[in-house]
Order: C-alpha cells, then sequence, then structure tokens
C-alpha cells in the first residue's frame, strides 16, 4: 500500500476543474429545462386535461420507473437508428435531454404537491374577481408553490449535478472523461478519480449552503 | 358602478350528488338594494351565493346582471368571466393572496383583469385602503394582519371590481368577536355607496339594521321575504318562526 501522491493531485486539479465549467453548464440546462417542463406537467396534472392527463401520467411513471442510465442509451445510442433527425444528436446535447426528461418527472411531482398546497380558497379567490385560468396559475399559484418546492427542487439540481457524470458514458470528456483520460497515464485512478471526487464534494457543499440560505429567505416571505 | 338594469334570476337549480341544495330560486334585486338572507345552515344560501360567481357551477336557471343575460346551462368560459366581473365575492375565511401585500391583493384585479396602468391600479387601490381605514396597512402581507384586517383587505378587493353586484358569503362567521364590528362598520359604509348587496350573514341585529329586504332559505328555496320588520316582528312561516326563536333573532 502506497501513500497518495498529493504532489499528482494538486497537479491534476487545475486541469479536472478546467471541466467544471461544462458540468455546470449541463446542469444548467438541464435544470431550467427541467423546470420549465416540470411546472407544465405538474399544472397538467392538477388540471386534467383529457387524454393529455393520461399520457402525461405515462410519461412521468416511465421516467421515474427506468434508470437514469439506461434513458441516456436509449437517447443517445437506441433513438438514432429508430428517429433519423436524431442521427446527429451529439453526447451533450443527449445528457442534456436525458437529464431534462428524468428530473421534469421527478420535479413535477414535487411541484405538484406544492400547487395543491396551496389553500383552495385562493384559487376560488383569483377566480371570482375574473381571472382567467392562467393568470391565477400564474400569478398567484406557481409563485406560492415555488416557495414551497425551492428547497425540494434544489435537491434534484444536486442529484442532477452529479448526474451529468453519466455523460462519460454517451463519450462526453466532461470532468470524469478527462480523468479517466489522465489516469490511462499515470495509472494513479484513486488518485485522478478522487480529486473528481472532491471537486464534486465541494460544489455540492456550496449548493447545500445556498439551499439552506434559500429556505431561511424563503420562510421569512410573506411576513411582512 | 350600479346600472338600471339590477339583477334577476331565475328558476336557478343546482344539486351536489343528486341532492338538491337549489331547488328553483327566483330573484329580482332592484339597484343600490340590499339584500340579506338567513336561514339554517345547509339550507343553501352560501350555494346561491357561489352559483351566481359561478364557484359552484348552477345546473340550470337564467342569471341576468346589468347588460349580461346568461343561461347557467349553457354558460360559455367569456359569459362566466364577464359574470365575475360583475360581482364581487367576499369570503368567509377572506381568502386572501398569500404572495400579495395588502395593496397589492386589492390591485390584482385592476392590474390583470381591467388591465389598468400599473400606477393608476396602485393609486385606486390605496384610495380604497383608505376608505377601509389601512392605509398604513398597504405593504403588510395577509400573514401579518389581523382577522378583521384580512377581511377588510377582502371586502376591499370585491371593492376595486366596482361590481354591479357584491356577494358576501358569512363574512364574520370566521371572525374572532372582538373584529367582527370592525368588519360590520365597513359593510355599512359600502352600503352608504348605494353599492348594490347580497348578505349571508347569522348576525341579526346587523341584518335588521343594513337590510332592505331579508330572505329566509329553507330547503335550496326562498320561503319568506320581507322587509326586516316583518320577517323580524311578524313572520308567518312557521319555519321561519322556529329559526328566529333559535337564534333569538
Amino acid at each position: 500500500m502506497q501513500g497518495l501522491d498529493l504532489g499528482y493531485m494538486i497537479g491534476l486539479a487545475p486541469v479536472i476543474l478546467g471541466y467544471v465549467p461544462l458540468t455546470l453548464g449541463m446542469a444548467a440546462a438541464g435544470m431550467v429545462a427541467a423546470l420549465v417542463l416540470a411546472a407544465l406537467l405538474a399544472v397538467e396534472r392538477v388540471v386534467r386535461v383529457p387524454v393529455l392527463d393520461w399520457l402525461v401520467v405515462l410519461f412521468i411513471s416511465f421516467f421515474r420507473g427506468t434508470p437514469l442510465l439506461v434513458q441516456l442509451f436509449l437517447f443517445y445510442y437506441g433513438l438514432p437508428q429508430v428517429v433519423s433527425v436524431l442521427t446527429r444528436i451529439d453526447g451533450v446535447s443527449a445528457a442534456i435531454l436525458g437529464l431534462t426528461l428524468h428530473f421534469a418527472a421527478y420535479m413535477a411531482e414535487s411541484i405538484r404537491a406544492a400547487i395543491l398546497g396551496v389553500d383552495r380558497s385562493q384559487w376560488e379567490a383569483a377566480q371570482s374577481i375574473g381571472m382567467t385560468q392562467s393568470q391565477l396559475m400564474l400569478r398567484i399559484i406557481l409563485p406560492q408553490a415555488a416557495r414551497v418546492a425551492a428547497p425540494t427542487l434544489v435537491n434534484y439540481f444536486i442529484d442532477m449535478l452529479k448526474g451529468t457524470s453519466l455523460a462519460f458514458t454517451l463519450g462526453v470528456t466532461e470532468m470524469m472523461g478527462a480523468a479517466q483520460k489522465e489516469a490511462a497515464g499515470s495509472f494513479l485512478y484513486f488518485e485522478a478519480f478522487l480529486v473528481v471526487a472532491l471537486i464534486y464534494w465541494g460544489m455540492v457543499e456550496a449548493l447545500s449552503q445556498g439551499q439552506k440560505w434559500l429556505e431561511t429567505h424563503l420562510n421569512k416571505a410573506y411576513a411582512r | 358602478m350600479t346600472s338600471n338594469h339590477g339583477i334577476s334570476i331565475k328558476g336557478l337549480r343546482k344539486s351536489f350528488g343528486g341532492t338538491p341544495i337549489l331547488d328553483g330560486i327566483d330573484l329580482e334585486i332592484a339597484p343600490g338594494e340590499r339584500v340579506v338572507i338567513i336561514g339554517p345552515s345547509g339550507t343553501g344560501k352560501s350555494t346561491l351565493l357561489r352559483c351566481l360567481n359561478f364557484l359552484d357551477r348552477p345546473d340550470e336557471g337564467l342569471i341576468s346582471i346589468g347588460d349580461l343575460r346568461v343561461d347557467a346551462a349553457r354558460a360559455r368560459k367569456g359569459e362566466i368571466l364577464g359574470l365575475r366581473r360583475r360581482t364581487g365575492f367576499v369570503f368567509q375565511n377572506y381568502a386572501l393572496f398569500a404572495n400579495k401585500t395588502a395593496a397589492e391583493n386589492i390591485m390584482e384585479a385592476l392590474v390583470t383583469v381591467q388591465r389598468l396602468p400599473r400606477a393608476e391600479a396602485a393609486d385606486r387601490a390605496r384610495a380604497i385602503l383608505a376608505e377601509t381605514g389601512l392605509a398604513d396597512k398597504a405593504d403588510s402581507y395577509p400573514a401579518a394582519l389581523s382577522g378583521g384586517q384580512q377581511q377588510r383587505v377582502g371586502i376591499g378587493r370585491a371593492m376595486a371590481l366596482d361590481a354591479e353586484l357584491m356577494l358576501f358569503d358569512e363574512p364574520t362567521s370566521a371572525l374572532d368577536p372582538e373584529w367582527v364590528g370592525e368588519v360590520l362598520d365597513l359593510m355599512r359604509r359600502v352600503a352608504e355607496r348605494k353599492q348594490t348587496m347580497l348578505i349571508v350573514t347569522h348576525e341579526m341585529q346587523f341584518a335588521r339594521e343594513i337590510a332592505d329586504r331579508i330572505l329566509f332559505m329553507h330547503g335550496g328555496k326562498i320561503v319568506e321575504q320581507g322587509t326586516p320588520a316583518q320577517i323580524f316582528d311578524t313572520p308567518q312561516d312557521p319555519r321561519l318562526q322556529r329559526f328566529l326563536a333559535r337564534v333569538g333573532g
């Protein structure tokens, strides 16, 4: 058992850190798209449009019921064989697409619960002053639901950030891919992947701090 | 503003799960008239108000407010919105928008429904808050207000619609006794503006004082109606007599 090659790790860190923007970019793009999609899915689940509701239930069930890795492989390796438009989909896009759909399914359920948590009488009050369904959703219900769901949604963002490492399996050179390549030359696999782990850990810790701040900030809202 | 058409309701029916709650309501309300509905609970008083606002969808009946005529059985979305914009609704549990300040609660309909410029809506909201005696609470969220203050904002929100008819659904029933007075005072001020009002309440003293006409509902029907003196001093129907004996009107 040899000691850790700290010098190697310190030298490698800047190389891996160079891929942080890609990781954060994939996670951020996936999060924004997933939030929009999840909000739409959640509203549909609450309003229940005939037929569409059945499709949404199916969508949520499938993307919650199958592993993310399998979904990514389906999009990247599988779908292009069936749908010709997708033949040129690159690994990064496939990863973002997969992360979006997967996490949207989970986030939709949290947002739906948060929507249902808003006192029913506020729906009626909004209707009573003549607001349309979309006005009452956008101006009254969703802003309140967002506050309730926010801490949970940050959790999903953290999961998604870690999930970007699976893009490695689609041939994307992100932090894992870079570490793998470096280690292939140095044979210092433990050190290389430890660097990756520490960087992920640092990012997640920073997000958790942000989440704590968010929670106290949100709890204070509406109390003035 | 009040029009000369008044309000007319014909053959309004509503049942929940096969049980009739409104069993054919016919009612005319003159502009500026203040009508109070009394009766035991479960007799359809609140449902009548909610049906006029389509918070509960009536099964059948004709509702006319001003120049708008709605056939309940065939009401389209636009007609329902039109009806809601002509009727202000005050809820028993206030139902303020929790994510909006007192001023924003009142502005909401002006900005989103009437499409007034924000500055103008803010001016209107300030004027209404002054009338409700809450000028200093403009920037408070509902959570920071007492029940009485919240209900005054709720009334202000309904006043902002400048509705031809204001509906009050037991506006003081959820209040601690100490806040009831200030809410009734505000309703008196609303009445002084010649606002047409339809009020469901259990405050018999208030009903006697504010009403031009009192309706007694029982079993989804208007069983007896008349001036406060007729209803309280010379009730005819034995069900009304029993009800009054019980509530001590």
